[in-house]
This record gives structure tokens, C-alpha cells and sequence, in this order.
């Protein structure tokens, strides 16, 4: 319950920032209903047919462009694990509009792993974390030819030594630029 | 700018171009064969190299023999007249090595060893050997290799060389390189500020194929040894990595994930004909070669958790080996494949150590337990040793451990990290 009120606060919070840009950032398979109930809620809002729509829009752009969501470009993982928690999906859903409205945007995806387990297997277990974040901006609606991954493995630590603070900040897709 | 602190700088840059490996044996069994070697008689300024010595090293760092220290010997006989079996009896000694040597023209040495059962006053081995300067080390491991090989039925691997990777604290600098199976006598052969990994030897010794992970990705390369030419083996959209040379030399199994995830290959290195071994959505890598050049060994994740898996490349046939554990990875093959050496985590939380499993019962047994984080078993060409990476006082260090258990020994470095080693085959 905690998990779905917290989602749900995040959600709306993500509303009110962006407006609703779109229909994309509904996709948490866990608070469907609570989601749906906020996208209600906007359309509600952002429905009436006065001269404060085209303003409306303008703003979304501004927002768009200084999305504070864009600036993070860490999405962490499980250990082992390839999956997308959902505390990362407002910050792919903001990725995914940006690089939607931008088209010549170009993003290269770095997976990366922790030192736990062997060296070529983390190689691949670090593309599939580089994968999965690919996939998942496909879904939202990211044409494929922006996007390319490449995997580190164990190699390119963010952070040295053996502590499980270093192995969890180690665990992540890069979401770097190539142009933006 | 001091004259001292050019000299510092420079000692720093030479420490970080030679990891200088040790060893510390920590482990040997209870039940050791006594044996002393006597110093070698020489005549003449001190020798490069101090063969006898490297002779007791190899063959305490076997973990077999019970090694005499030369001070405790009573006598320092280097012929038969000048030997008392009685008085090593006396120090109870099953055995006893003589040697001398001297110069047979500028340079060049003869070396002639005896070995002695010392109960039976008899004579089990004796050979006459010549050398270079330059050759004094190999004519050590050759010597051990011939005694070990004399009293354990087992041949000897002294005379092999490992290929391993060195990296400063912070990972900007890498250095594949080989040196004899003692640590000693190290050469870097290629250097980069990119990661490599996963170096494996050609059957012949003359070739190391390795991964090199530049900006774009991983790649497989191919390298000359004796001129130091690398070749770009493998190159295509995604990972290209594990190689692993088939027993003939002229094929390469590696793992491309060009298809969208990672998948074995089988490439022949004469006619660049690809074929794909493996067809699952689960991460397939860590591809390793039956003796029979028909099958591989690889690591599956297709269960949930990595296991080891065999496919037949005649049939495509795959069978699941390991059941035992949350996480086996990284299988190697010893004594002609009745065992199976391997990373293997029993359980989710557990450490990671190194384990073998007796193929024909399917026992599985965990033989390190003082390192952190075992990683990259590579097995000698006797079966024997198994040389590892792990992590040990929060240094990357290699170890080794007999695939009985039995046997450990740590190869620290003096400087920087070392990983990924790889045991050579015999060099005839």
C-alpha cells in the first residue's frame, strides 16, 4: 500500500511538472488505476477550451526543455538482476519525450555491473541492463535509430572497493548524449 | 624541479610497468615428501641465477615435498664420491638431489643433476643439461619438472608460463603479460589504457587471443606472441568476447551478442567461417573446449541462474552439468576432463569461491576459502594447480589452489592489481 501511494504521489507530482504531456508516462504496471485516476485528474484540468491552452502548450515545451528529470542520467539495478525498478520510470519517461521531440537526438546506453561474479558474464549481464533501458524508450515511443548500447561489464566502476555502497552505485545503465 | 624527485617518479613508473609477482604458500599437505637439494657446486663469480634454489621453490610451492633448508644440511656433497647416504638418513630425507655445474665456453654452462632414493642408495635419475646465461632459469624448472614428474608419476609443469593482467589502483593502464609459472621473469606484451580481458593461449603457445574493451565495446583480438602483431579477430555490432582457442589451434570459440543477445560462435581462423553454437534468450558466454575438439562447455543463464551447460557442436545437443549451487560460471576442464573446475557461489549472499566437481560422480567440492571474491580459475597443463584471481587484503591478487584442496599458495604482486590469469600449455 505504502509502495502504491508513493507512486501515486510521484505520478502526480510528475503531472503537475509536465502537464501531461502525453499518454506515455502511464505505463506502471503496478498503479495502473491510481495513474489512470491522475490522468483524469489533468485532463480535467487542462481540458477547457479557453486561450490558456496555447499557453499551456508553451509552458509544456519550456518544461520539456529544462526538465530537471533529464539531468539524471543513472538508472540503477537489482544485484544480478536486468529489470526496471519503477522509481526510475519518470526519469526514462522524461528521456523518452526529449528524445521524441528531438529527433536528431542521439543517446548511447552504457551498461555496467558490479564486481560480484565473473568477468564475461558481467559483460553480458551488463548489456542486457544497457537493453532493457533501450527497450523500455522503444516502448515509450523512442524511434530505434537514436539509440544505441554498448555493455562495460565490471570494467569501468563508478565507484572502487568492495563495499555493497560501491557494488549498488556499480550496478547501472549510463544514459549518455551523443547529441542533444 | 630536484634530482630526487625525478628519481621517485621514475622508481613509480618502473614499479607500474612491472607487477612484480611473489609467492606466499599458505597451505601444503600434512603428509609431504622429504627431500633436500644441495646447493649447486660452481666455481666461479656468483651465477645470474640461483638454480638450486629456484629447484627447492618449484618444488615447495607444489605442496608435495618437504623442503630441507640448506643450513640444516651437514654436508654440501656435489658428487657420489663426496656423498654419505647415512647422514641424510640421519636428517630424514627420502630423497636427495646433487648438482654442479660449470662453463663450457663464454656464456654457456653445463649443468649435471642426480636425483637419489636415499632409503635404497639409489641412483633414480641423472642428466647433463646446457645452457645460456639466459636459459639458467628454464633449466631450473626443467630439473624440477624432471623430479616432480620422477616421484609423482604426475608431469611437470614448472617450465609453463602464465599470462595475466596489470592495472594501476584507478584502471587507466592495462598490461597483458607473460612470465614464467613462479611469477618470475615478467614481459609485457601489449599495453593499453583500455580494459583486457579473458586472455586465452593457443595449444602451441605462440598465440594469445584476448578482449580488448575500447570506448565503442569489446573486441576480440589475436596476438603473435614472438612478434608482438595483433590481429582483429572479431568486430561486429554488440559484445565480442571469451575466446577460447580449440584444441587444434585453428578454430576460435567466442561470444557475439550481434543477434541482440549473447550467443556462442564457433569461428575457423583460416576461412573466417562463423557458426552459431547456441540459440536462447539467456546470456550464453564463457564458451571452453572439450579435449575431444567436439564439444564445449559454456555458462547458461537460461535456468535463471548461471549454470554449466555442454553442447555437442556435431549434434547441438545441450545438457545441463551443474545443479549444485545459486551461480557456477566460468568452467574449465582438468585431467583430461574427469574434473571440472569452476565459480561457484552456493548460495545467494554466499562468497564467491572456486570449486571442482568430479565429472564421473558428480561430487562437488569448494577449494579456496582465505581469498574474497574468486574469479577466473585457469587450470596447469599437469591438471594439477589451479592459478585464480581474487581479492585479498582489497587487492586484486592471483592465488593458487590444487584441484584436490589441498595445496594453496597467493601470488601477490609488489604493485597494482593483477587478474584474469591463464595457465600456457606445454612448450616442447
Amino acid at each position: 500500500m505504502m509502495h502504491l501511494s508513493k507512486l501515486f504521489s510521484v505520478s502526480l507530482l510528475c503531472v503537475a511538472m509536465i502537464g501531461c504531456a502525453s499518454g506515455g508516462g502511464t505505463s506502471d504496471e503496478a498503479a495502473t488505476t491510481t495513474t489512470e485516476v491522475a490522468t483524469e485528474d489533468t485532463q480535467t484540468q487542462a481540458v477547457p477550451e479557453s486561450p490558456d491552452v496555447s499557453v499551456v502548450t508553451q509552458e509544456q515545451v519550456e518544461e520539456v526543455a529544462v526538465n530537471p528529470l533529464l539531468d539524471q542520467t543513472l538508472v540503477y539495478f537489482g544485484y544480478d538482476r536486468s529489470e526496471i525498478r519503477p522509481e526510475f520510470k519518470d526519469v526514462l519517461n522524461a528521456h523518452a519525450e526529449f528524445l521524441q521531440a528531438n529527433p536528431a537526438a542521439r543517446m548511447v546506453l552504457e551498461g555496467h555491473c558490479d564486481e560480484r561474479g565473473t568477468v564475461e558474464y558481467n559483460l553480458a549481464l551488463g548489456e542486457r541492463r544497457a537493453e532493457t533501458v533501450k527497450r523500455y524508450l522503444i516502448v515509450q515511443g523512442v524511434n530505434p535509430s537514436q539509440l544505441e548500447t554498448v555493455s562495460f561489464g565490471e570494467e569501468r566502476p563508478a565507484m572502487l572497493g568492495s563495499s555493497k555502497s560501491s557494488w549498488s552505485k556499480n550496478r547501472r545503465t549510463e544514459i549518455k548524449y551523443q547529441a542533444r | 624541479m630536484s634530482l630526487r624527485y625525478w628519481c621517485i617518479a621514475l622508481i613509480f613508473l618502473s614499479s607500474l610497468a612491472r607487477a612484480e609477482l611473489t609467492i606466499e604458500i599458505t597451505q601444503g599437505i600434512a603428509s609431504s615428501i622429504p627431500i633436500a637439494v644441495v646447493p649447486m657446486k660452481w666455481q666461479g663469480k656468483p651465477l645470474p641465477e640461483n638454480v638450486d634454489e629456484i629447484i627447492r621453490s618449484d618444488l615447495e610451492r607444489s605442496g608435495h615435498f618437504g623442503i630441507l633448508d640448506p643450513d640444516d644440511m651437514l654436508s654440501h656433497p656435489a658428487s657420489e664420491e663426496e656423498l654419505y647416504f647415512r647422514d641424510w638418513r640421519l636428517l630424514k630425507q627420502d630423497y636427495l638431489v646433487i648438482s654442479s655445474i660449470k662453463t663450457i665456453a663464454k656464456g654457456q654452462y653445463q649443468v649435471r643433476y642426480q636425483l637419489f632414493d636415499v632409503f635404497n642408495e639409489r641412483e633414480l635419475l641423472a642428466q647433463t643439461l646446457s645452457a645460456n646465461t639466459n636459459q639458467l632459469r628454464d633449466i631450473g624448472h626443467r630439473i624440477s619438472d624432471a623430479i616432480y614428474e620422477q616421484l609423482t608419476g604426475i608431469r611437470g609443469a614448472f617450465s609453463t608460463k602464465i599470462a595475466y593482467v596489470t592495472t594501476n589502483r584507478t584502471r587507466t593502464q592495462f598490461n597483458l603479460a607473460i612470465a614464467d609459472s613462479d611469477g618470475a621473469r615478467e614481459k609485457v606484451v601489449m599495453s593499453s589504457k583500455y580494459s583486457i580481458f579473458s586472455p586465452s593461449w593457443s595449444p602451441d603457445g605462440k598465440r594469445l587471443a584476448y578482449v580488448l574493451l575500447e570506448d565503442s565495446g569489446s573486441k576480440v583480438y589475436v596476438q603473435d606472441i614472438a612478434t608482438g602483431k595483433k590481429q582483429l579477430v572479431s568486430n561486429h555490432k554488440g559484445i565480442n568476447s571469451a575466446p577460447a582457442f580449440s584444441p587444434d589451434g585453428n578454430k576460435l570459440a567466442l561470444v557475439l551478442s550481434k543477434d541482440g543477445n549473447p550467443e556462442i560462435y564457433v569461428v575457423d581462423l583460416n576461412t573466417r567461417h562463423w557458426l552459431r553454437v547456441t540459440n536462447h534468450y539467456a546470456i550464453d558466454t564463457e564458451p571452453n573446449w572439450m579435449p575431444d575438439g567436439d564439444h564445449l562447455l559454456f555458462t547458461s543463464g537460461r535456468s535463471g541462474n548461471p549454470q554449466i551447460y555442454r553442447v555437442s557442436l556435431v549434434s547441438g545437443f545441450i545438457e545441463r552439468i551443474t545443479f549444485d549451487g545459486n551461480y557456477n560460471a566460468r568452467a574449465r576442464l582438468a585431467q583430461d576432463g574427469r574434473f571440472l573446475v569452476m565459480v561457484h557461489q552456493s548460495a545467494k549472499g554466499e562468497p564467491f569461491h572456486i570449486a571442482s566437481m568430479d565429472l564421473s560422480r558428480g561430487l562437488l567440492q569448494i577449494l579456496t576459502a582465505d581469498t574474497f571474491l574468486d574469479e577466473s580459475p585457469s587450470v596447469s597443463p599437469n591438471g594439477v594447480m589451479v592459478m585464480y584471481a581474487a581479492k585479498y587484503n582489497k587487492r586484486s591478487i592471483l592465488a593458487a589452489v590444487s584441484v584436490d584442496g589441498d595445496v594453496r599458495f597467493l601470488v601477490p604482486s609488489k604493485s597494482g592489481d593483477v587478474r584474469e590469469p591463464a595457465w600456457g600449455p606445454y612448450i616442447d
